[in-house]
């Protein structure tokens, strides 16, 4: 069972009822269900599709643009760990040969307890920081073997609290004021947005 | 050339230092062509929005800034612009575009289907390198996948034009295909398990530039430059143009014809892919009469036995010799060309002397309706800001080009739609106002709309609904575009709406038929009391007196009259002209009771349909792929059809087969070729005056016919007043699939699965409220029938209505219908279980 659960669905409901038009709600319910299960299964896009009233071809094609949307499982720690030019100069294919040595498993591949899984990156821009890695796209600067392997233990061991599991975005949820929504309404007859009328760009 | 100078909306632009006039606002590409300047290009279509997407079309354009270089599909003509299509710039793009699309292009080329029309080919020879400087691995995928159950998807060959997802997406409204990943791995595919389950697929394959899209039935079946090929008609009631291509007398593919007025190239997988048929093994190929133990012809035997034509003719010669016209009749004709249709009026009118000759099974509107109301085009109505009103079923279903270019109105230009259809179709989405009146009611429901009269509630359509419909019908012009809709609804109701709707100024009307050239039966005479060029008995009979000679006095008896006729045992002999009654006819009771008592019934058809297997002679005729003629749609419209193959076995055209029975009745009838029948109607028919047939080869858009009102509209007199649908009853809906038992959809292999089984359609809440399971098995009743069926939840079906396509295998809505009524209230009972 991997559409939405009860909870999420209501989120995606009010998620959607934001949006003027369904189809906007589309990548914001994809990172909830990536939230849900760790990654966006077949079962949830069809859910998607059937909630912004789209084919579950079309929630397919925009899902797949988006690297950071899992279509395969990966580890409750995802490791992404750069080989941009600068990392690349500064020890990246190191960090990676010992990641796969550290870990035991192949770039793509999780480990048997389910907990990680790494793959080397495109350029993160954080190149005065290099080599550098994200664990579930939180930073981790200037990463040494031994500081790797550190990250590793405070992870397994729990002692790594700023890290949530992969697929959570943020710890607060975004929680929008009645009177400031867009609203459900046709593009056409919605308002103009308050702060056009307040720099008076409408007129 | 004055003329066109003084064209305010023409500009002047220099073409490759030519300089010509163009259309101002028209696509670079576009205008190029026509100043005769050919434009590589793959992504670009002219029936689709522009992308440019494989920068094919680069040409060098100067807008008074110097030149750049620009994508001609993306730029529109402006004045003074100099574009160089030649330069030595250009011709380094166009080989660099053409070697980066080649390097993951596989070069399967003698294997792919596409080689020898391919463009990707032909611009590679004509622009691109000659030698390939990639040294790496290709990309790969699995080849080809089935992305439905008739198209096949090849991703090495695809070359990413978005032509295909742009068809399914902005023309069809099936985005049920997309890009998939990116970059390096970019690929069009399906969802995981979700087909492309669109009527309208086989036409992706035509569009794809490459071989990346293939048909399953014409998969490695010829090379492009074996195939022969022809312009003809697909006879549907929309003259759909197509290409016939052929090979060794085979037909290998049908193909969509460009016509600006009709289908814009495009075809619904049901027409394009039903040429399967018309080769089947199933064709009639021989005569056969009725007979049995040692094939002899014997009239109380039990099966068909093949005869001879001599034979076969001298059956029908005795039943004819001497009958009283009175009792012989003629039933269909609809499939035939207007020039076979022509030679059987005047063998049954003229030769015969019988009246008793209708084209109509029951099901369509009066020939009144259809000649009688002002016509329009499909073009005149699909004109920016006009309105059009829809009291038709799902045309996605039945009438696929209409349905496209109703869409395209819709989404592109404007055109405001009022849609009065009893359950939501794949129009609803884009209709200005998207009404579902319950069955019967929609004489007032459209009473209401027209004269702003508006009550609170009407035909279960709110009055705020129904004002906001009306405001759209001011200060515009209006088009109604009417059929049956469902055999639910008696032709009544439609006939009082367009009774209101005739009263709105300057309104037009394109009605829709359920059978290829109904239109064309009409005005070659194929109805009771008409004549050909809309000539009626009583008006019309100096006219054809000096050559058809024992010409009726009294008109006749239509379709269900005939019926009603020949199970009272006053017909002798029937001739079925390509018409099954027992299939189409809605008092299914009736047909079966006529075909009984009737003594001799002569045949003529393509296959052996149920009514068929019931006659007494059996004449095999040629297909439209196997025989020369015209067609007329139901703009009337007439386009050429052309014989591409020849007819199997001893099949002949209907019109020869005419010809053949008044020479055995001691009659020539004048026609040697179907050339001849223009020559004979031409001066005796003033609404075909003009039509050259030698001329129509070269009229893509054909001849229309432009006369109205020569056989007059009836309007509604009675109001017939609303019957509210009490709380145990649902208002029963019957509809139309595109692909269910019908003789062509069965007979090709390519389609016969694409159909589904029979079942009842409700809506969620009237589902919850009867407490039924889906699938369950329920029956319904219906006066004093009962039929026993699976339901299923189908939300575009309104409350408390009911919806059954007919003609699909399983339980025969037909049952259900009551004679007389205006609409018909079912009952359903959950709780009786099936007995079968």
């Amino acid at each position: 069972m991997s559409r939405l659960n009860e909870e999420n669905l209501r989120i995606a409901r009010q998620i959607v009822s934001r949006y003027p038009k369904k189809k906007s709600a589309l990548i914001p319910l994809l990172h909830l269900s990536q939230e849900q299960n760790g990654m966006v299964t077949n079962e949830a896009m069809e859910h998607i599709a059937e909630l912004v009233e789209v084919t579950p071809a079309e929630v397919l094609g925009t899902c797949s643009f988006y690297e950071m949307f899992k279509r395969h499982p990966v580890g409750e720690y995802q490791i992404n760990i750069c080989h941009g030019i600068s990392c690349h100069l500064l020890g990246a294919e190191d960090v990676l040969e010992h990641a796969e040595k550290s870990l035991g498993v192949k770039e793509g591949e999780i480990t048997q307890d389910g907990k990680f899984s790494f793959e080397g990156v495109e350029c993160i821009a954080a190149c005065t920081e290099a080599p550098c890695l994200q664990v579930n796209y939180r930073y981790v600067n200037r990463v040494s073997s031994d500081e790797f392997d550190q990250l590793v233990t405070d992870l397994k061991n729990g002692q790594n609290t700023q890290i949530p599991k992969h697929g959570t975005l943020a710890k607060t949820r975004q929680n929008i004021q009645s009177e400031k929504l867009a609203g459900p309404s046709e593009v056409e007859n919605a308002s103009p947005p308050v702060w056009l009328q307040r720099n008076k760009e409408d007129q | 050339m004055t003329e066109i100078q003084q064209d305010s909306d023409l500009i002047s632009v220099t073409i490759d230092g030519q300089e010509v006039k163009v259309k101002s606002g028209e696509v670079l590409i576009d205008a190029c062509e026509e100043a005769g300047v050919d434009i590589p290009r793959f992504c670009y279509h002219k029936r689709m929005s522009q992308v440019g997407m494989c920068r094919m079309c680069i040409v060098e354009v100067d807008t008074g800034r110097g030149p750049s270089l620009q994508p001609s599909c993306m730029m529109d003509v402006s004045e003074g612009m100099v574009i160089d299509t030649q330069s030595e710039e250009i011709k380094k793009i166009q080989d660099g575009v053409l070697e980066f699309l080649l390097i993951n292009h596989p070069l399967d080329c003698p294997v792919c289907d596409k080689g020898g029309e391919c463009p990707l080919q032909d611009q590679t020879m004509a622009y691109g390198p000659g030698e390939t400087r990639f040294v790496e691995e290709k990309r790969h995928f699995e080849k080809p996948i089935p992305i439905n159950d008739n198209v096949y998807l090849d991703r090495e060959r695809c070359i990413l034009c978005d032509r295909c997802t742009r068809f399914a997406d902005e023309v069809v409204g099936d985005p049920l295909i997309q890009f998939i990943d990116r970059g390096n791995s970019t690929q069009v595919n399906t969802f995981p398990e979700d087909p492309f389950a669109s009527y309208f697929s086989g036409n992706i394959v035509q569009l794809c530039p490459v071989g990346a899209l293939t048909a399953k039935p014409y998969r490695f079946k010829a090379r492009p430059w074996d195939l022969e090929e022809i312009e003809s008609t697909y006879p549907n009631p929309l003259g759909d143009r197509i290409v016939v291509q052929s090979s060794r007398d085979q037909v290998l593919r049908l193909q969509g014809l460009d016509s600006e007025a009709v289908n814009w190239g495009w075809l619904s997988d049901k027409d394009r892919f039903s040429f399967e048929a018309f080769q089947s093994e199933y064709r009639l190929d021989n005569p056969l009469v009725r007979g049995g133990g040692l094939n002899k012809a014997d009239k109380s035997g039990t099966g068909l036995v093949a005869a001879s034509w001599a034979g076969a003719m001298s059956i029908i010669t005795e039943s004819l010799n001497g009958a009283d016209p009175d009792r012989v009749a003629v039933i269909g004709g609809a499939r035939l060309t207007n020039e076979s249709q022509y030679a059987w009026t005047k063998l049954a009118k003229g030769i015969i002397g019988t009246d008793h000759v209708s084209a109509d099974l029951g099901d369509d509107l009066q020939p009144h309706v259809l000649l009688g109301l002002p016509r329009a085009t499909i073009s005149e109505a699909c004109q920016p800001n006009n309105t059009i009103v829809l009291l038709t079923p799902d045309l996605k279903e039945e009438y696929g080009t209409l349905f496209i270019r109703l869409r395209d109105a819709a989404k592109n230009l404007g055109v405001k739609i009022i849609e009065l259809s009893p359950m939501r179709t794949a129009l609803s989405a884009d209709a200005a106002v998207s009404l579902h009146p319950l069955p019967g009611e929609i004489g007032n429901v459209v009473q209401a709309i027209t004269t702003g009269d508006i009550p609170r509630e009407v035909g279960g359509i709110s009055g705020e609904d129904l004002s906001l419909a009306h405001s759209h019908l001011k200060d515009t012009n209006v088009f109604v575009i009417v059929s049956r809709s469902s055999m639910g609804q008696s032709e009544e109701p439609i006939i009082e709406a367009l009774t209101s709707l005739q009263e709105v100024d300057n309104c037009r009307f394109l009605p829709l038929v359920r059978r290829a050239n109904t239109m064309g039966a009409l005005d070659m005479g194929m109805a009771p009391g008409l004549l050909p060029g809309r000539n009626t008995l009583s008006s019309g009979s100096s006219v054809f007196s000096d050559i058809w000679p024992n010409l009726p006095t009294e008109s006749g008896a239509n379709t269900k009259q005939i019926l009603q006729k020949a199970a009272d045992g006053n017909i002798d002999t029937l001739f079925l002209l390509g018409a099954d009654p027992l299939t189409d006819f809605p008092d299914k009771a009736l047909a079966k009771a006529a075909l009984e008592r009737t003594n001799t019934i002569i045949s003529v058809d393509l296959f052996v349909t149920p009514s068929v297997y019931e006659s007494d002679v059996v004449l095999p005729a040629a297909s439209f792929l196997e025989a020369d003629g015209s067609h007329t749609n139901v703009e009337g419209r007439i386009t050429s059809i052309r014989q591409k193959i020849t007819p199997p076995g001893t099949a002949r055209p209907d019109w020869m087969i005419a010809a053949e029975i008044s020479h055995r009745l001691g009659h020539d009838l004048g026609i040697d070729t179907p050339e001849d029948i223009w020559e004979e109607l031409s001066s005796r028919s003033a609404v075909h005056g003009g039509l050259d047939y030698r001329k129509l080869d070269h009229q893509p858009d054909g001849h229309l016919i432009t006369a109205t009102g020569r056989i007059p509209f009836i309007p509604a007199e009675e109001r017939i007043e609303t019957r509210p649908v009490d709380s145990y009853a649902m208002r029963l809906i019957l509809g139309r699939r595109m692909f269910d038992q019908g003789t062509v959809t069965q007979m090709s292999p390519s389609l016969t699965q694409l159909a589904e089984k029979s079942d009842l359609r409700i809506n969620q809440y009237d589902f919850e409220r009867l407490g039924i399971t889906e699938g369950a098995q329920v029956e319904v009743t219906s006066g004093g029938a009962n039929i026993s069926i699976s339901v299923k939840v189908d939300n575009r079906v309104p409350r408390s209505t009911a919806l059954i396509y007919s003609n699909l295998e399983g339980a025969d809505p037909r049952e259900l219908l009551i004679e007389g009524a205006h609409s018909i209230d079912i009952r359903i009972d959950p709780t009786v279980k099936a007995s079968a």
